[in-house]
């Protein structure tokens, strides 16, 4: 079978080469005929990976280990969800998941736009494939996920505990999703400069994938947060990790093109900007892909240093230099048609947007790849830590959350001060009775610029609660509905606007949630024994008991605590840390099932006011003395079975193992019976859980500004106006 | 895995059989000619939706009090009139294409 | 002023205020940063009180705790036998462990063979795959 999902690969190869070029043949003058059979490749391969991929998951799901990826990524311990997660946990796997992903994302946009961009189409589908190629190439010949073993061990290694949980199905996925969809908008952009078609039929048929790859990367960049934040033992969500940084890039850019993809489709401005944008987010996507795959830089995601950094860095190097080549070479048709009016416009206020979100997106590419820079000016690698990196975005964030509020109440072309100074009436009131009623709360004001934040994120609130309003009031004005009715239907006929505007709610959300959460929070690392407590922020955090779960997977030792507040209970938290067994068998028969990886559980109590986040660090020396000893007692009774030379009784070894498990167990078990201190972290964070419901409606929004209005409010609306305009006409 | 070969084969030289059957009857491929109109056409379907959509801000920012009275008709006259453009630019070319909006 | 002059002033000032920005930033990640050392270029030329990154395996059988106190020895990934000892406070993550990849911010602390970590710097490397033990005497593989 491995052979089989081998010669898929090879047979997509062959598909895709085929693809581009059908799809230039085609574009070139060969025919439509050609362009059909160009996209029909990218069915076909989507149909063939979908194939490839399955296979793969059957080898892991039935535990099969003469894949040698099987065998150093699952073993028969591991539950079947993780199983199905562990193919792409590797290298390997995860390099077929992102072609995969890009075979059916692009079917998916192919096969919608069909009709439409006929010129423009059979080039990005030329570009979509050459990705397919490259990463099928590095597939076949450099890290072969289908590579087998001669001789297939008895148990794999298993998969890597940090990586059990829940979010590992998604977060993945997601942020290749995000990576995959992000090739598509850079292909259509290649395609419409090649072809000089960059108007409005190229804005209105790519608008959409670019605000769903916005979405979808920025799903799995959240998810990665969650995952961090709840699953790993360090209490955070961001680290300024290189791999964060990589998929927060093109995310920034992003979301400035999406917006000022809006000023060229009203103004006809800004073309070379939009077209350099787009590129570069597609530069950013596979840069992305490649800082977590090549361990270039280090950081907690790198998988060690490998071959794949030259093919990376080579495409990379390809996509700049033809990007820079045809932006260039196409200047002429990139002329904007207007200029900016005036600078108190919502184009300008989109231009200041655009420069702080690059602005950001700079930032962070300069602090990730700083290692790499220092390295190559003074010959040390130097690494700056998330103190820097805080110090620049933190203003530049706060500029965006402002201005996205600010934003909206900016009309088109030019506003009027008296025009202005209407709209800002309510929001700047509201803001400083926020700062008033903030700067009365205990302790606001030592955090200046947490105060800051937070009234940017009241003036944006503030903003688009307006906007919410009069646009509602607006409409009852001429339909006369009740306000909720008015509201749905207004969000319904201008979902754009409306969509976006809740984007601009959630991210002020989120961001309210992350200065709370980061300025205001109380950590606290302290030895407990059962029975003692600990205070952090007014809460007493009590150690009731000690927890022992041994099980053939890990073995788990915990603890339950309880938390009250002035004398009411608030939470009961469990938190864990297990051990997984190793398979040294130099750490001894009893000792290697506490000598394999560790991985901590941990314990959060999430509430609308705050957080409390716990996690345990057992230490296991107080066991040593016992392991020793079970160790010496295990191995001479396995010598005592093994003597002579023959052969041991099965029974008689059965028997011992199962001894030996119970053993292992009553050894776990003193961590209830004969307690020793344990370490804990105690970590109180406000708002916290205000930074995901806020990451919640900025992914609600940007699904209702993606959804397309249905097909007979679009013919009627544009019989309306046809209608309208044609009065004009006749008039004139 | 044959029959998979046999399938992608078949799928991916589906439109080129096709091309071969019809042959040179109705001309195959459409000439430049109408290649360039519809393309032309299809580009100023998408201006003229785009432009609709910038009436109707336009007129929506005025009801939410955001553009004056003055400045919403000198801005309205101007969008009808770039509009009237684009449909007269669209008669010139041959009229409402297939009936699909933007 | 005509509206091109005042467009090419704002452009001007636009680009100067990217420039200065880009200056400090430049500026401040080259003071700011903490320089990547091995335990050999440590022990060498680590000027006490100033922040390093220390990288490089955990020596086997390094690792001792003392209450909430990690000490463990940091090997030197192109000079054999020179390992620097390191004296930790704060979060250890998940993957620490003897023969791991490890990046710690250390600073020598006065007397100069020790190095002391800033509290929660550690950075393990995480890795995807474990090394399969070779099957062992008949029955020890078993789970």
């Amino acid at each position: 079978m491995a052979l089989v999902g081998r010669a898929l690969l090879i047979l997509g190869l062959a598909v895709a080469l085929y693809g581009i070029g059908a799809s230039l043949y085609g574009a070139r003058g060969g025919g439509p005929a050609w362009v059909d059979s160009g996209r029909r490749a990218v069915y076909a391969l989507a149909g063939v990976l979908t194939l490839a991929f399955a296979i793969l998951e059957a080898a892991f799901l039935r535990s099969d280990f003469s894949y040698s990826i099987v065998a150093s990524h699952s073993s028969t311990t591991t539950p079947a969800f993780y199983k199905a997660t562990a193919a792409w946990s590797s290298q390997e796997g995860s390099l077929l998941l992102w072609v995969w992903l890009l075979s059916v994302w692009s079917s998916l946009v192919l096969a919608l736009t069909r009709r439409r961009l006929r010129e423009i189409a059979p080039v990005a589908t030329a570009v979509l494939l050459g990705f397919g190629s490259f990463f099928l190439v590095l597939t076949i010949f450099f890290a072969q996920p289908f590579a087998t073993l001669a001789a297939p061990p008895p148990e794999g290694a298993g998969l890597n505990p940090l990586l059990r949980h829940t979010s590992m199905m998604f977060h993945p996925p997601m942020l290749y999703s995000g990576y995959t969809l992000f090739t598509i908008p850079f292909a259509f952009a290649i395609g419409a400069l090649v072809t000089r078609r960059l108007g409005s039929e190229w804005i209105a048929g790519t608008r959409r994938f670019a605000l769903a790859a916005w979405l979808c990367l920025g799903v799995g960049i959240v998810l990665g947060a969650r995952w961090s934040y709840t699953e790993l033992g360090w209490g955070g969500y961001w680290a300024w990790d290189p791999v964060e940084n990589a998929s927060l890039m093109p995310w920034l850019a992003g979301t400035a093109y999406i917006h000022s993809i809006m000023i060229q489709e009203k103004r006809g401005m800004l073309k070379v900007w939009n077209a350099s944008l787009v590129l570069g987010t597609g530069v950013l996507a596979i840069l992305g892909t490649f800082l977590v795959r090549s361990g270039i830089l280090d950081s907690i995601h790198a998988f060690g240093a490998n071959s794949l950094g030259v093919p990376f860095l080579a495409l990379i190097a390809t996509m700049v230099a033809g990007s820079v080549a045809l932006v260039v070479s196409r200047r002429a048709a990139l002329r904007s048609e207007h200029r900016i009016d005036s600078i108190w416009s919502r184009e300008a206020a989109f231009l200041l947007q655009n420069v702080l979100l690059v602005g950001l997106a700079f930032v962070i590419f300069w602090g990730t790849f700083f290692p790499l820079i220092s390295e190559a000016v003074t010959g040390t690698k130097t690494s700056v830590g998330p103190p820097w990196f805080d110090r620049y975005t933190v203003p530049l964030a706060l500029a965006v959350v402002a201005l996205s509020g600010l934003g909206p109440l900016i009309p088109w072309r030019r506003v009027t001060m008296a025009g202005l100074r209407r709209e800002l009436v309510f929001p700047l009131g509201a803001t400083l009775v926020a700062l008033v009623a903030l700067a009365l709360v205990h302790g606001v004001t030592a955090e200046p610029k947490a105060l800051l934040l937070f009234c940017a994120v009241a003036f944006t609130l503030a903003c688009v609660g307006q906007e919410f309003w009069r646009g509602m009031r607006a409409r009852q004005a001429s339909a006369r509905e009740a306000p909720p009715v008015a509201l749905v239907a207004l969000v319904r006929r201008n979902r754009r606007r409306y969509g976006g505007y809740l984007v601009h709610v959630g991210f002020a959300v989120l961001l309210l949630g992350v200065a709370a959460s980061s300025s205001f929070q109380h950590a606290q690392d302290v030895s407990l024994k059962p029975g003692q407590s600990a205070r952090v922020d007014g809460f007493t955090i009590r150690y009731v008991r000690a927890t022992s779960v041994p099980s053939a997977e890990k073995i788990s030792l915990g603890a339950v605590l309880d938390v009250s507040k002035g004398g009411r209970h608030v939470a009961t938290l469990r938190t864990s840390r297990g051990f997984y067994p190793s398979q040294d068998p130099s750490q001894g028969i009893v000792g290697r099932f506490f000598g394999g990886e560790a991985e901590s559980q941990v314990g959060l109590r999430a509430g609308l006011g705050r957080d409390i986040w716990t996690v345990i660090a057992p230490d296991l020396t107080p066991l040593q003395g016992i392991v020793n000893e079970g160790n010496r007692t295990f191995e001479r009774a396995m010598a005592g079975l093994t003597r002579g030379g023959k052969p041991p009784n099965q029974a008689a070894v059965d028997q011992l193992f199962a001894l030996r498990d119970a053993a292992v167990a009553a050894v776990a078990r003193r961590f209830v019976t004969q307690p020793w201190p344990a370490d804990f972290r105690f970590i109180v964070s406000p708002l916290a859980t205000w930074i995901w419901l806020g990451a919640i409606v900025v992914a609600l929004g940007g699904l209702i500004a993606l959804w397309p209005a249905p097909l007979a409010t679009r013919r009627r609306v544009g019989a309306a106006y046809a209608a309208r305009v044609a009065r004009e006409l006749a008039r004139s | 895995m044959l029959a998979v070969v046999v399938v992608v084969v078949v799928l991916v030289s589906a439109p080129l059989r096709r091309a071969a059957r019809d042959g040179d009857a109705a001309g195959g491929a459409e000439t430049a000619r109408d290649a360039a109109d519809a393309a032309q056409r299809r580009e100023l379907e998408a201006a003229k939706e785009a432009k609709y959509r910038e009436i109707r801000d336009a007129e929506l920012d005025h009801r939410t009090g955001k553009l004056s009275e003055q400045d919403w008709q000198a801005l309205d006259g101007a969008l009808r009139a770039e509009a009237a453009q684009l449909l007269r630019a669209l008669d010139r070319v041959g009229g409402p294409p297939d009936g699909e909006p933007g | 002023m005509n509206p091109s002059r005042k467009r090419r002033i704002r452009l001007v000032a636009a680009l100067t205020a990217a420039l200065l920005a880009g200056s400090a930033l430049i500026y401040t990640s080259f003071s700011a940063g903490s320089d990547e050392r091995t335990a050999g270029q440590l022990l060498d030329s680590a000027v006490p009180g100033r922040t390093y990154t220390l990288a490089g395996t955990v020596a086997q059988g390094s690792v001792r705790r003392e209450g909430t106190v990690l000490w463990f020895a940091v090997l030197d990934p192109h000079r054999r036998h020179v390992e620097a000892r390191v004296r930790y406070t704060g979060l250890v993550p998940d993957p620490f462990r003897e023969g791991r990849g490890v990046m710690v911010q250390v600073r020598r602390s006065a007397g100069a063979t020790t190095f002391v970590g800033e509290k929660d710097s550690m950075v393990t490397k995480c890795p995807s795959k474990f090394q399969v033990a070779p099957p062992g005497p008949a029955g020890s593989s078993s789970a």
